[in-house]
């Protein structure tokens, strides 16, 4: 590896590896993202490396682990190139086939193809309909480069933005270019990223420092680990052009220790950058100097915060300090700070390559550009989705996410993390952007969206967002400590069936009180949850009050019943329970013994003829007669 | 340092830069309640029963007293319904954490509990209304930090720490490292745990 003097040095380098790459040869690019990598995607590797020396292909065929591919309901995602040919969920047993047809014979294995209910089978990534609808930005180079290698992101106008903003342009055109494109922070809160920079910029105090926040802790948002281990330079690069704006020479990456991935890529790719040039002391031999250092994170969901973050870096225990005074002007060591989260970096080289302008043609008036989101849940098509803000839920839902599975109805769709709302159905056409989301009582959040189908029950769904909050809050101050500790213990009642109407009325005031007097903006967010859920499910909520979970998902509102009407005696049921509490003769009638029932569904699910059900509220008390 | 003028509940005070509300408001005798505050060590704004609401540019904010530095032409109002509201519940929280004097003479400002005389020497805190928020059982304990910061800040002792974090957050002591037992600990305590921690 040699160190690059210029731009002009870099652009032949990028020649050098272009003409390297022999586009007719045959590339096997394998999805190495941890969705894929869970489902084994690994073995797949080596099964294909095998399979290649067995058929004499050894470095005739190419093989890649790529970046997260984002279908991640179908891995092992595998993709022949040139062709383009995507195979889905490929199994080991799968490899010797797919050497000896597609890559020695150019046949298409149809049964390892994506079939589309309409059109039959698609044998083209891009034309997946998943894919087809997306607008991928920031996320599309992730399945075409291997995670590790510096000169493919090179080969593909890597650090070209780099080079230009160095080269041509002064670190006041770069922050004007950001502020005009009004880039929004992806972490959460939305603010204009240009003004957050300049402020920092501004600010009286040197050094000053620039932080990558890659503390994801939403459950099931995983955009950022996915960028940071897939294409790990595209977030570098964006940091060295911030700080070079900004006027930074030490920047941060914090990456939370349980994405040891994320870590090895950033690692190495920060080393790579070292070797070539691109990191260090007078970088391109423009004189500005940056090197990046990663914090690993300990865990803690209330790191995410900007300054609780910043506490962790300087050693402490990560906990929120008042922000009277912005971190932009007293962060990090009471130093002038930028901290923007990861997918925020990662818009920047795109838009120091293509401009603000182009920018702004993607997005609705105040929110620009796309946004990645985790799509979760009762959704067919499980995955990372990059769309255009101002799409509408419904297209991200039933477009892309290809609706909800079992033939069930949708219900609700959580926005935003732990402290997002609820949002019903009849809001499903609300274009998704920052200003939209938060006046339907959600957020844009980092862009966790979890799908939630007719069997969801929202009080129970509540309870669980704020047992996860009361427990990830810091305990700091008051509001969110006390305030969540009791309304978990209201939400619990009501989830038993032992709360009256007085406990609503105080869960709805403890959430005003902690939303108004939280110290930080976990304790600002954490009722959103209870409030949208009552704002639009009430109905849910008072009939638990009745003692009826209308979807029977609360234990101690349901039980357990046995349909004479259905009951064949097969004694299944009666083998499965573990407390011994069904009872019956061989072909006979079968009935439960509601005081031994531990109410775990083994029954449930064991019953080939429907006779065991669920029953909840009037109709318990109902068949509880018929019992006797 | 900049002399600067803002107004807290309706009177023109003074002020020089880099003071907070609270600061401002004590050097003009204006009572903002406290709990977790001590003049010696570093605002931590956790409490929050120094909750006021500021007026800046046309907008209504409720900030910590305690945290929030005064700028020229700032409204704040210390009293309102919208903070006494705030405050009520922190108490109603509070105090079957802590039922010592200390949060009972917060709470009957707040009509959540008054002062029975039982005889000349004798006298009681009775609750007016019934206590919305139980506690299992109290802990003395505000959580307000003030051991912990006294021992770190004043002392340099790093003696006293928090463990475990949202509601599962207690003080604990590290008796194995330079303990002193100087016990100023105790004397800072408002809540009463420190009694029975170091009697322990």
């Amino acid at each position: 590896m040699r160190k690059l003097q210029s731009t002009s040095d870099m652009e032949k380098l990028r020649k050098e590896l272009l003409r390297k790459q022999d586009s007719s040869k045959s590339c096997i690019s394998i999805c190495s993202g941890t969705g894929c990598h869970a489902y084994g995607s690994e073995k797949v590797v080596s099964a294909f490396e095998n399979e290649l020396k067995k058929q004499k292909l050894e470095g005739k065929v190419e093989i890649k682990r790529t970046g997260c591919h984002g279908f991640c309901e179908k891995g092992p995602i595998v993709v022949i190139y040139p062709e383009e040919i995507c195979y889905l969920q490929v199994k080991i047993e799968d490899v010797k086939e797919i050497v000896s047809r597609t890559i020695k014979a150019g046949r298409i294995i149809d049964r390892l193809l994506y079939t589309d209910l309409k059109t039959g089978k698609v044998v083209h990534e891009s034309e997946i309909p998943f894919y087809k609808n997306q607008t991928r930005l920031i996320f599309g180079n992730n399945r075409k480069i291997e995670s590790k290698s510096i000169e493919d992101y090179i080969a593909l106008d890597g650090y070209n933005a780099l080079g230009k903003a160095l080269s041509e342009m002064t670190p006041k055109k770069v922050l004007d270019e950001i502020k005009k494109a009004n880039l929004r922070g992806r972490g959460g809160g939305g603010f204009p990223a240009g003004r957050k920079w300049e402020s920092v910029c501004n600010a009286p105090g040197e050094p000053k420092y620039v932080i990558v926040n890659c503390d994801e802790g939403d459950p099931g948002a995983y955009m950022d680990r996915s960028l940071m281990e897939g294409n790990p330079h595209s977030v570098i690069e964006g940091l060295i052009i911030g700080a070079y704006a900004i006027g930074s020479h030490k920047g941060y990456i914090y990456v939370r220790q349980e994405y040891p991935l994320a870590v090895e890529n950033t690692e190495l790719a920060i080393k790579q950058a070292e070797e070539y040039g691109l990191l260090g002391k007078n970088i391109l031999n423009s004189g500005f100097d940056f090197t990046i250092k990663i914090h690993r994170g300990a865990g803690a969901f209330v790191s995410g915060e900007s300054s609780a973050l910043m506490s962790a870096i300087e050693g402490k225990v990560g906990e929120p300090r008042p922000k009277y005074i912005h971190t932009s002007e007293k962060g990090l060591w009471d130093k002038p700070t930028c901290l923007n989260n990861v997918e925020t970096w990662a818009n920047v080289p795109f838009i120091i390559n293509k401009g603000a302008d182009w920018f702004k043609t993607f997005g609705t008036e105040n929110s620009k550009g796309t946004k990645i989101f985790s799509l979760v849940g009762n959704v067919n098509n499980t995955g990372l989705v990059e769309v255009p803000m101002g799409i509408t839920l419904r297209e991200i839902i039933y477009n892309i996410g290809g609706g909800i599975p079992n033939g069930k109805k949708f219900k609700a769709v959580q926005n935003g993390g732990p402290s997002g709302g609820c949002i019903p159905e009849t809001q499903l056409d609300l274009p998704v952007d920052f200003d939209e989301l938060n006046k339907v009582g959600s957020m844009m959040g980092s862009g966790g969206m979890i799908v939630m189908d007719e069997d969801t029950c929202m009080v129970d769904i509540a309870r669980y967002f704020v047992k996860f909050l009361s427990q990830e809050s810091c305990g700091k101050c008051t509001p969110c400590r006390e305030g969540l500790r009791h309304m978990l213990r209201i939400l619990d009642n009501i989830a038993d069936g032992k709360a009256a109407e007085e406990d609503i009325k105080r869960l709805e005031e403890l959430s005003e009180f902690v939303k108004e007097a939280s110290l930080c903006a976990l304790g600002q967010t954490a009722p959103n949850p209870v409030l949208s859920t009552l704002k639009y499910f009430r109905d849910e909520y008072d009939a638990h009050l009745q003692g009826e979970c209308p979807v029977k998902v609360c234990k101690e509102l349901i039980q357990y019943y046995i349909d004479p009407e259905k009951c064949k005696g097969c004694g299944l049921c009666l083998n499965k329970c573990p407390t011994g509490a069904i009872s019956g003769e061989k072909k006979g009638v079968h009935t439960i013994d509601v005081g031994k029932c531990i109410k775990c569904g083994a029954c449930f699910e064991v019953c080939n003829f429907d006779a065991v059900s669920k029953i909840s509220g009037k109709e318990r008390n109902l068949k509880e007669l018929t019992y006797n | 340092m900049k002399n600067i003028s803002l107004t807290i509940d309706e009177k023109n005070v003074k002020a020089q830069e880099g003071m907070t509300i609270l600061q401002v408001a004590q050097s003009s005798d204006i009572e903002i309640p406290i709990l977790c505050h001590h003049e010696d060590l570093e605002p931590y704004g956790a409490c929050r029963l120094c909750t006021v609401e500021i007026i800046k540019n046309d907008k209504t904010k409720l900030v910590a007293a305690c945290c929030y530095p005064v700028e020229e032409g700032l409204i704040v109002k210390t009293c309102s319904e919208r903070v006494d509201k705030i405050r009520k519940i922190i108490l109603e929280l509070l105090l079957p954490l802590a039922p010592t004097g200390t949060l009972y003479a917060l709470a009957e400002k707040y009509g959540l509990c008054e002062c029975v005389k039982k005889s000349d020497e004798e006298s009681e805190w009775r609750m007016i209304k019934e206590l919305r928020f139980p506690a299992e059982k109290p802990t003395y304990c505000t959580l307000c930090g003030l051991c912990v910061r006294y021992c770190a800040e004043i002392k340099k002792g790093n003696v006293i720490g928090f463990i475990g974090r949202g509601v599962d957050r207690k003080v604990s002591l590290v008796p194995e490292e330079n303990c002193g037992f100087c016990r100023d600990c105790e004397n800072i305590c408002e809540g009463g745990k420190f009694f029975s921690l170091l009697e322990l």
